[in-house]
């Protein structure tokens, strides 16, 4: 081995505990992520909070290829984590941070993704509190999977309840949907198509916060990663027993997106996003929630997409552009692009 | 999108089912079947015109021999089959592709053929089959990428050939005489190859007005609708609505590329059975691409499995509503047939996006 192997690629031996791996920490990620509940390197991170009601999430992220348009894994990791406690009216406290790297991935590439990483922490404003890295043998893959959890502090009087939603309540979203997927797909080794598209991948507790601020009676949130829109739709009528209608024309959807998406022969309803948040409001609060979005950096195409009614069966219906009517369900698992 | 036109367009279509018994208008393509549902036309259209989705999604008329030929090909320790997605999970008589995979065989799911031989390329210690189904739209590229294997030298590049041809299918569905069909939508890709005189003899021969439409709302419907007015005016000819893409005589390059490639052969189609020239092999000079002949299997016998109707649906002769294992069976989650399988089947659409219960 020589030092110059140790320098530019991750090998093995970076996971092996000893000397090495600590360099790889102390030189390449903890002065990337430094804060006060990280920079002991204890075994656990200690966090102070009496009385408070605590939310906990953890998310596992093998997105492949590990960077593509607008974003990447590390990015995707911190975003997705905060999003997931956010969405429960949770103020995201801290991170944990487990780094699973294939021996071969070149020290820039981990460089570009623990500056990722920093940078989405500090956006979001929640510390990376602890972690763990480990190396494992080359494999197929892109060299970087991350596992994370996330602590939040749930906030007083939010309580994000599907079984709160009454028919006459409406659904909202944040803005654009599909980009993070058909992004992640143009990058893909075998399907490579240039496009504009970018990850919206972003955290959204600023947001969420502000909305909840309004005081408006959210009733329920949910990011529409995978499974997209669709699965957070089929969601909401399973959990509420209510039908809900959803107008495509209102969906906001940029016209690349949409052509892109009906090129591969994808469903946008169906594709990912990793910065958009659908919720349930009840109707009277509708144009606070709207407003207190637009106002937002992640939040200025917000729209009222649909509204719940008690029509039976209860179904995930959309009015169509055209003006028809179709039903939307989940999707089986990660749509494929079509054949012809 | 103006709804009000489509509107219009719906309402004269009224007007015209107002004066007749109804219209049977088969759509031959599977990306039609889906965008009619997707977008909400077919919500919209008068109750007595009948879409009925015809053999036009390629993983759904690939017959169930072919698929168990696939199966024994993959159990070889020194192939790996490239794939498009659709194929993997479609049930064959001993398992689907992806059981063969979750027991070890090598599946590699592709979205070209020019993929499946890169794969060749980096993998010389291994032979690869690519699974070369679909229409004329796919055909023209597999046919180059044999050129382009047959170029390099590539010895360890074959397909499972199983190309099929949209005429002859719809040829014979019209001359059977036991699907009632008024009229054709035709389909809009397939159609950029062959062009639209190549409906001419099922137009002007069979009197079923055809009508190439794109996959837009709107056209969809200008189509049905160019049908439907043929229909009352008593014409029938070929009409393009999709003429920013089609063009009467298609694309000679592509055609080029097929015809030097492959010839014009007997074909079994799933439950339809065989359709004289409706399928293409590969031509002599090309038999050494031939991954039935190099590995010495065989297509086994076209047996659907117990109560699936997939072969009735593909020839309109039923509705996935009528097969009995329609979501209750058969579902995207267990699929039994490949229409259920397919994103372009037609049992597949109707689950997804029709299903009231």
């Amino acid at each position: 081995m020589t030092t110059r192997d140790t320098d530019d690629r991750i090998i093995l031996a970076h996971g092996g505990g000893g000397e090495l791996t600590n360099r790889l920490l102390r030189e390449r990620i903890v002065p990337k992520l430094a804060n006060p509940l990280l920079d002991p390197l204890n075994d656990s991170a200690v966090l102070e909070r009496p009385g408070a009601r605590v939310c906990m999430t953890t998310d596992a992220y093998v997105v492949q290829p590990i960077e593509f348009p607008g974003g990447d894994i590390g990015r995707l990791a911190v975003c997705g984590t905060v999003n997931d406690l956010a969405v429960m009216g949770a103020r995201p406290l801290a991170l944990s941070l487990a780094l699973i790297l294939e021996e071969g991935l070149p020290m820039s590439g981990l460089d570009r993704i623990m500056d990722s990483i920093a940078a989405a922490a500090a956006e979001a404003n929640v510390p990376v509190a602890t972690g763990d890295t480990k190396t494992v043998e080359r494999r197929e893959g892109d060299g970087v999977m991350i596992a994370t959890a996330g602590i939040g502090e749930m906030r007083e009087g939010a309580r994000m309840d599907a079984s709160r939603i009454e028919p006459g309540d409406v659904v909202l979203i944040n803005g654009c949907i599909a980009d993070h997927g058909l992004a992640v797909m143009s990058a893909r080794e075998h399907l490579a198509f240039e496009t504009e598209l970018r990850t919206d991948a972003a955290p959204l507790n600023g947001l969420i916060a502000v909305v909840l601020d309004t005081g408006a009676d959210v009733k329920f949130m949910r990011d529409p990663t995978r499974g997209g829109v669709a699965g957070v739709l089929t969601d909401l009528t399973e959990a509420t027993g209510l039908t809900v209608e959803v107008d495509e024309a209102a969906i906001p959807i940029s016209r690349t997106a949409l052509h892109t998406a009906e090129m591969l022969g994808l469903d946008p309803l169906s594709v990912a996003n990793e910065g958009k948040v659908v919720m349930a409001v009840s109707a009277n609060d509708a144009e606070r929630v709207l407003a207190a979005c637009r106002g937002q950096k992640y939040g200025k195409d917000a729209a009222v997409i649909g509204r719940f009614t008690d029509v039976a069966p209860p179904l995930a219906e959309l009015i169509t552009r055209a003006g028809g009517r179709r039903i939307v369900t989940r999707p089986y698992g990660e749509e494929l692009p079509r054949i012809c | 999108m103006d709804r009000a036109a489509i509107r219009r367009m719906v309402d004269e279509l009224g007007a015209i089912l107002s004066t007749r018994d109804g219209i049977r208008i088969m759509e031959v393509c599977g990306t039609h079947t889906v965008s009619l549902f997707r977008s909400g036309i077919k919500s919209m259209l008068p109750s007595s015109l009948k879409l009925i989705s015809g053999p036009g999604c390629p993983v759904c008329v690939t017959s169930q021999g072919y698929l168990d030929a696939a199966c024994e090909l993959a159990a070889r320790p020194d192939v790996t089959i490239c794939t498009y997605g659709d194929m993997v999970r479609v049930p064959g008589r001993h398992g689907s592709l992806a059981d063969r995979r979750g027991g070890g065989a090598e599946v590699i799911v592709v979205y070209s053929a020019r993929d499946a031989l890169k794969y060749a390329e980096d993998h010389p210690d291994r032979n690869t089959a690519f699974l070369a189904i679909g229409f004329e739209t796919t055909t023209p590229a597999t046919a180059a990428t044999i050129l382009a294997a047959k170029a390099k030298g590539l010895e360890n590049f074959f397909i499972l050939p199983a190309h099929k041809l949209v005429i002859p299918a719809m040829k014979a569905l019209v001359s059977g005489g036991d699907v009632p069909l008024d009229g054709f939508l035709c389909p809009g890709h397939v159609s950029v190859v062959i062009g639209a005189d190549a409906y001419r003899p099922i137009a002007e021969k069979f009197g079923k007005p055809c009508v190439v439409a794109g996959f837009e709302p709107r056209q969809m419907l200008e189509g049905i609708l160019g049908i439907a007015r043929q229909l009352a005016e008593g014409r029938s000819q070929v009409d393009n609505v999709y003429g920013v893409a089609v063009t009467r005589e298609g694309n000679p390059l592509a055609r080029d590329l097929m015809d030097k490639v492959f010839i014009a052969a007997d074909a079994v189609w799933r439950a339809m059975g065989t359709i004289p020239m409706s399928g293409l092999d590969l031509r002599p000079e090309y038999k050494c691409f031939d991954a039935f002949d190099h590995f010495g299997v065989e297509q086994g016998p076209d047996v659907s499995p117990d109560g699936c109707l997939c072969g009735e649906v593909i020839q309109g002769k039923s509705e996935p509503a009528d097969c009995a294992l329609f979501g209750v069976a058969c579902s995207p989650l267990s699929p039994v047939g490949p229409c259920m399988v397919s994103s372009e089947g037609a049992c597949a659409a109707w689950y997804k996006y029709h299903r009231k219960a």
